[in-house]
């Protein structure tokens, strides 16, 4: 067991907390949180698996630059939006049943769309 | 009661992927890897033109991805700036005339500056480069609005669309015009490919902290909407 | 002259997508037009050049892989790279005149459609996985900001739901290349399958496999999974939607066939496969029932999609451990429908768009009387319906028939209730949005009549579909092309 296999593990440990954030929260700045969480636990997977042979690599060091500023703008885009959407609507989750999100709500939230 | 339930089975979701991906990777790491890219890396790294391995990936191997990379923080800046207050982007209320935080910019922001360009500066041979460069010099755009100091050239104008675009625009000029000299996109002429990255470097780092200091600058939003197509 | 050519190709959207940010709405305008020509004939060459040549690698920067990223250029990937640019020129000219100058966000289209175009051209050649992911997001954030472009709460709302679909469907792919990488130290497609054939260890890859498809399938929206997909499409501007229904859903779609097909011998398994094709019927049948019951009109289109794209999944079960004949038509099968499927749907959304324009209403019901007003978009949607029918002569026929020789081939007969009862829920919907534009007792006396030429643009893409069918020969023949497969560096 080397550090970067442990690195590679806490990984692994990160995505699964930020999944269950991503699925059970409805407040969307948690939730986009959670989102950087699992990011983050990718990230540490890709380096860390990665060196635990043959010590540094920068190729994953590189990947993961390059996946942060990719990461990063997703971030920021996806708060701009929520800023806007806070400020229209009122309203921090997407609706009062965002926790249902994996059953049908298309649907559902057609036929109550008002006042057309 | 349906709620507890509910946060248990996610849980357990969760749970057993975790566990199933970390067996997966304690099996990867027993066995070697087929192909050793760190090693044919440095057998190369001296055709890169450049010292650190981790530039040579991102400036000269695998320059494309950082390219396209590039290109999504201008999409993110885009549509940031599209949802921004359409008149200027600065908004007294979010200025504060804190003198203390006034007293410290004067410390803190030459010193920020000066430490960007270091890092762009070890780029070359060491950890750095532009993306950690643009990040600071970004923060300290942020701390320069938040003490009320004017930067006219935020405004959504032409200027902040040159500046969003100018280190994406310069990196492919360069792409193209090495593929117009008969040899493949991005590929630089060796004996111009130092001088090249450092140019390439040097605007991505202003681009960066301009599109990084727009998305922050761009919060407040305007009222403007647009209807949906048909709806009343 | 090859070189050039991948030289414009790569080069022309990225550098459109600056010009027409620095530029304002109507001169943006003008310069998309000029890149959309040089990007057609560019496309146009390469197709011909692959066509006549066979396929090659393209070493970007000069760097083979697994040290650089190398483009595949073969027929699959210029044939979706031409279908591209046709669909793609379509949905620009038509924005051009649909969407309305005066408003000051409407700038900032261009620049994202360039970037969308972008995207999907890495994504169709792309064979370094890292790269594919870099390409995945570039089309996820611009087709994101352009279902948000100047919107409403409702907009982004949907465009919120879109992006976090997207982002958590990027992650599980990028979980899947990490631990790729970990196993093969290698990040080209190719070169991981040399290594599997040779044999690599299996079992963790598999897993790494697993959870690439899931991340692809949420970003196509694949049922269970498709529940961002409807309000997304569904409320962005017409010309948005026809990208995104057309073009978009296809990239996640491209990069799963993709893996399948050369990853599934040593990694996938027969419940997998099924369990794709499963999805996919539901997919089907869950999408026309949908669609059928939707009020509004764009969500017809919509849920239309997520029925046209549970077919694509039809491709898994076919081709896993089948012989190289039945693979073969499966994947003619998958192209052709991925084409017709483009085709018609854009021309759908565009009519879509002209209908809504020309009552004022979003609603199915609010089109009585416009058959006498509009025949020629109504027309048009008509005839692109046809396609997604799958009777004869249409592309979508075509496809349908050669799923149905793969299916019987392989004595999987469950996918023909599949195929039969979709098209009858596909000729439901699109005769239920007739029925609706034929009555009568209109009050509505106010039709608004757009320009003609917002009419032809759907009418050609509509045509282009319908005579898919009888030119699918030359088409297939060149999607089948691959260069010599040498060694998987």
């Amino acid at each position: 067991m080397t550090p970067s296999l442990l690195y590679a593990l806490a990984g692994a440990a990160l995505c699964g907390i930020g999944l269950f954030g991503f699925i059970l929260i409805s407040h969307l700045l948690r939730k986009l949180l959670a989102f950087n969480l699992m990011g983050s636990g990718v990230f540490l997977v890709l380096v860390g698996l990665a060196q635990h042979r043959s010590g540094p690599d920068p190729v994953p060091q590189a990947l993961v630059l390059t996946g942060i500023v990719v990461a990063i703008a997703a971030t920021a885009l996806a708060v701009v939006l929520i800023r806007r959407y806070y400020h229209l609507a009122g309203k921090t989750a997407l609706d009062d049943a965002a926790r249902e999100t994996l059953r049908d709500q298309g649907s559902r939230q057609v036929r109550e769309e008002p006042g057309e | 009661m349906s709620r507890i339930l509910r946060s248990l089975s996610v849980a357990s979701v969760c749970l057993v992927f975790v566990a199933g991906l970390a067996f997966v990777i304690w099996e990867i790491s027993a066995v070697a890897t087929p192909v050793d890219l760190p090693a044919r890396l440095a057998e190369n790294l001296e055709r890169s033109s450049v010292e650190n391995p981790v530039t040579a990936v991102l400036l000269n191997f695998r320059s494309y991805d950082t390219l396209l990379e590039i290109g999504v923080l201008v999409i993110a800046g885009i549509a940031g700036i599209s949802v921004a207050r359409t008149s200027s982007l600065e908004d007294p209320e979010l200025r504060t005339s804190d003198e203390l935080l006034y007293a410290l910019q004067r410390w803190l922001i030459p010193l920020m500056l000066l430490l960007a360009g270091y890092l762009l500066w070890a780029g070359s041979d060491r950890p750095g480069g532009a993306f950690q460069a643009g990040a600071v010099l970004a923060a300290s755009g942020v701390l320069m609005r938040l003490g009320g100091i004017p930067m006219d050239f935020l405004r959504p104008g032409l200027m902040l669309r040159l500046g969003l675009s100018l280190g994406f625009a310069v990196f492919l000029l360069v792409a193209v015009a090495s593929a117009l000299h008969g040899g493949e996109f991005l590929a630089y002429p060796p004996e111009m490919a130092k001088t090249l990255i450092v140019v390439i470097e040097t605007v991505l780092t202003l681009s960066i902290a301009m599109v990084l200091l727009a998305l922050f600058v761009s919060a407040p939003v305007n009222n403007a909407e647009e209807p949906e197509e048909g709806g009343s | 002259m090859t070189l050039l050519l991948m030289a414009g190709l790569l080069f022309t959207p990225l550098a459109w997508a600056v010009l027409t940010l620095l530029a304002g709405f109507r001169r943006g305008r003008g310069i998309t037009w000029l890149g959309i020509v040089i990007q057609v004939l560019v496309s146009l060459a390469l197709w011909a050049v692959v066509a006549g040549e066979g396929g090659f690698q393209y070493p970007l920067g000069g760097w083979q892989a697994p040290l650089g990223i190398e483009l595949r250029v073969d027929g699959l990937a210029v044939t979706f790279v031409l279908l591209t640019a046709l669909v793609a020129a379509a949905s620009g000219l038509h924005a051009g005149f649909y969407l309305d100058p005066d408003k000051q966000w409407h700038r900032y289209f261009w620049p994202l459609f360039w970037f969308l175009w972008a995207g999907l051209n890495v994504v169709w050649l792309g064979n370094d996985l890292f790269n594919l992911y870099v390409g995945l997001e570039l089309i996820s954030l611009s087709a994101v900001g352009l279902v948000a472009l100047g919107g409403q709460a409702e907009a982004l709302r949907a465009a919120i739901r879109y992006l976090m679909a997207a982002l958590l469907g990027s992650l599980a792919y990028l979980l899947g290349v990490a631990l790729f990488y970990g196993q093969f130290g290698s990040l080209s497609l190719s070169g991981i399958a040399f290594a599997l054939s040779h044999g690599s260890a299996q079992g963790a890859a598999g897993f790494a496999l697993i959870l690439m498809l899931f991340g692809l399938a949420l970003k196509t929206a694949l049922y269970p999974m498709h529940w961002w997909l409807p309000p997304a499409h569904g409320i962005a501007r017409s010309p948005v939607s026809a990208l995104l229904s057309a073009l978009v859903v296809k990239g996640s779609f491209y990069i799963a066939a993709r893996l399948w097909l050369e990853l599934e011998a040593p990694l996938g398994s027969l419940a997998l496969a099924q369990l794709l094709g499963i999805l996919g019927s539901i997919a089907v049948f869950w999408g026309g029932w949908q669609a059928l019951r939707q009020p509004k009109l764009k969500q017809v289109v919509a849920y239309s999609s997520v029925a046209q794209i549970g077919y694509l999944f039809l491709l898994f079960p076919l081709t896993w451990n089948t012989t190289e004949a039945v693979a073969l038509q499966a994947q003619q099968a998958m192209t052709l429908q991925v084409i017709s499927h483009a085709l018609a749907k854009a021309a759908m959304f565009l009519s879509a768009g002209n209908l809504i324009l020309s009552v004022g209403s979003n609603r199915v019901n609010a089109l009585a009387g416009v058959s006498h007003f509009l025949p020629f978009s109504l027309f048009s949607f008509g005839l692109a319906g046809v396609s997604l029918m799958g009777l004869p002569p249409t592309g979508g026929f075509a496809a349908k028939w050669l799923f149905l020789q793969a299916s019987l081939a392989t004595g999987q007969w469950w996918w023909l209730v599949v195929l039969v009862g979709g098209g009858l829920l596909s000729a439901a919907y699109v005769f239920r949005v007739y029925r609706a534009s034929f009555v009568e007792d209109s009050n509505i006396d106010h039709f608004f009549h757009p320009a003609r030429r917002l009419e032809i643009i759907p009418m050609v893409l509509a045509l282009l579909s319908l005579g898919l069918g009888l030119i699918a020969e030359p088409v297939l023949s060149v999607m089948a092309l691959v260069f010599a497969n040498g060694e998987g560096t």
